[in-house]
């Protein structure tokens, strides 16, 4: 098959350089939008390799979800670009020096990788069945047998963080005036209003 | 070389052609819908609607687009000219690829896939690029707070919609779109359709669809009276012209899928004889033209939604109960032995 072929090497060159742009992009709102041409790209892999679901779920939760949001803050964010490149100079030898750090943890974590005897065994079993389950109720199969509790346990984690994030930044403000949606419905002509004769002159 | 024919390019001038036979209707059918909008409302506010260009009307659509068309495109000074004409190519082309898993027929799909439920939320999630895009890059306030609005708006109503989805699917038991039409066939003919068993889902699916498609009594991202026209303030022209067919051509889908979910697609309504023999496409072109009326029918008679309550019906009233929901239907479909396999 030539055409998937030339598909995974155009979708795989423009994912890596959508990536490049994301880094070097001046503007942060077109890092997003590169960011966002990057998940589309790795979505479409995906989908080469026959596994649609998750494609799909990548496009819904990233691209769908939490790009906006990125794009939400940065769009929003007030940023002076002649002050970003000022201090370009400045931080260089501690940002260099960072990123050397991080590439020789990972020269000597690849070269000293290696599989567990358990890992080579496991892998030689499971062959991707081939059954005429789709790929969805496979996921699913694993996922809410094998994998239930540590499923659960990252529900729980991210329900964590949202009640903490709502918790960090939910101030209650006293004074100020709301609507009570269930008070107005419950109000009554009679308790609200009252219907008074006023004669000429007098006034209420 | 025949190979090659037989393999590579006979395929593709199919599927090319198979989108053509989508999308040249479905482009009628938005110029038809404008028209379909403005004859209704009319009518409910005791008008005539437009009559002049042709009979009753009719071509209206063709000489307001033939006008959008000669127009001339600005692109303001400040705005960022990419940005700016691509916006409106990403809501127009996101409304139409959709369509692509829409099954109007039984078998008349162009991609019959597994996931057709996710490639449809997929889709539906992205629509707000475009707007969002939109209002940044014209570099103007209007569109810039508009496009804020709209993109809290689709994303604080999409979470009900996935959960609406969710339900459906757990009642179908696939996510294909074809199988979910199947799954309403039955005896009872109109009652079997998911509509009536989860008929809070069906009305929580149909406002959420209306505030996904930013129309009234949603259509706070284009309140005239505050934002001018939100996002769209600096377009003209056929950019404009893209995102309004853009729009239409969401109302549609959004009815079409609303359709596939609770109204039985191409299902007829009854099992009789006279039913059947009218062709499934046309019941599903009736059950999207009933829900379109429903849109145009709450333009005409609601007020605008203030925007704090927008964002508590969606979050607070809709999100709480169609959760609720789907562990209840999931629940009841556990317990009752009624899953399907």
């Amino acid at each position: 098959m030539i055409i998937s072929t030339i598909a995974f090497y155009l979708f795989a060159a423009m994912t890596i350089a959508s990536a490049f742009m994301v880094i070097s992009a001046k503007n942060p709102v077109h890092s997003v939008l590169y960011l966002i041409l990057a998940f589309f790209n790795s979505a479409a892999l995906f989908v080469l390799l026959g596994a649609e679901f998750i494609a799909m779920i990548l496009v819904v939760v990233y691209v769908g979800a939490v790009a906006v949001l990125f794009l939400f803050v940065v769009m929003m964010l007030d940023i002076n670009f002649a002050e970003l490149r000022q201090g370009f100079l400045q931080y260089l030898p501690i940002g260099g020096l960072i990123g050397l750090i991080l590439l020789i943890e990972l020269i000597l974590v690849v070269s000293g990788w290696a599989l567990s005897p358990e890992a080579i065994q496991v892998g030689s079993q499971v062959a991707p069945v081939m059954t005429d389950l789709t790929n969805t109720e496979q996921i699913g199969q694993v996922i809410y047998t094998e994998y239930a509790y540590l499923f659960q346990i990252a529900g729980m984690i991210l329900l964590v963080a949202m009640i903490g994030a709502i918790v960090l930044t939910n101030r209650s403000r006293p004074g100020v005036r709301k609507q009570n949606i269930a008070r107005q419905v419950y109000r009554r002509p009679e308790e609200s209003m009252a219907v008074r004769k006023v004669e000429p002159g007098q006034g209420v | 070389m025949a190979e090659f024919w037989d393999i590579y390019l006979l395929p593709a001038l199919i599927i090319i052609g198979q989108i053509l036979l989508i999308v040249v209707p479905l482009l009628v059918a938005v110029a038809y819908l404008t028209l379909y909008e403005r004859k209704v409302m009319a009518v409910m506010q005791l008008r005539k609607g437009p009559n002049v260009v042709g009979p009753f009307g009719l071509l209206q659509p063709l000489a307001d687009g033939a006008k959008l068309f000669f127009k001339e495109t600005v692109v303001p000074t400040g705005a960022n000219k990419v940005l700016f004409l691509l916006a409106p190519m990403v809501t127009f082309i996101l409304s139409l690829i959709a369509w692509a898993v829409i099954p109007f027929d039984e078998g008349w799909v162009l991609a019959d896939i597994n996931v057709g439920g996710l490639y449809l939320f997929a889709i539906s999630s992205l629509g707000v690029y475009g707007i969002i895009v939109a209002g940044w890059a014209s570099n103007s306030r209007y569109p810039f707070l508009g496009a804020l609005r709209s993109a809290a708006q689709m994303v604080s109503y999409e979470v009900s919609i996935g959960f609406v989805i969710v339900t459906v699917l757990l009642c179908a038991g696939t996510l294909n779109l074809s199988g979910i039409v199947e799954s309403q066939k039955g005896d009872l003919g109109l009652l079997n359709w998911w509509f009536v068993p989860l008929f809070p889902m069906f009305i929580i699916f149909f406002i959420s669809i209306l505030a996904e498609t930013n129309r009234h009594p949603f259509d706070l991202p284009e309140a005239e009276a505050e934002l001018v026209a939100g996002y769209q303030t600096e377009y003209s022209s056929m950019a404009f012209a893209l995102f309004f067919l853009g729009e239409y051509a969401n109302m549609i889908l959004m009815s079409g899928i609303c359709t596939v979910l609770f109204l039985g697609g191409w299902l007829p309504p009854a099992d009789w004889a006279i039913f059947t023999w009218i062709p499934g496409i046309i019941w599903f072109g009736v059950k999207i033209a009933i829900l379109l009326f429903v849109f145009i029918w709450v333009r005409a008679t609601l007020p605008r939604y203030r925007y704090d309550q927008l964002m508590r019906l969606g979050w607070k009233v809709f999100l709480p109960f169609s959760l609720l929901w789907v562990v209840v239907t999931a629940g009841f479909l556990v317990y009752f032995d009624m899953v399907p396999a």
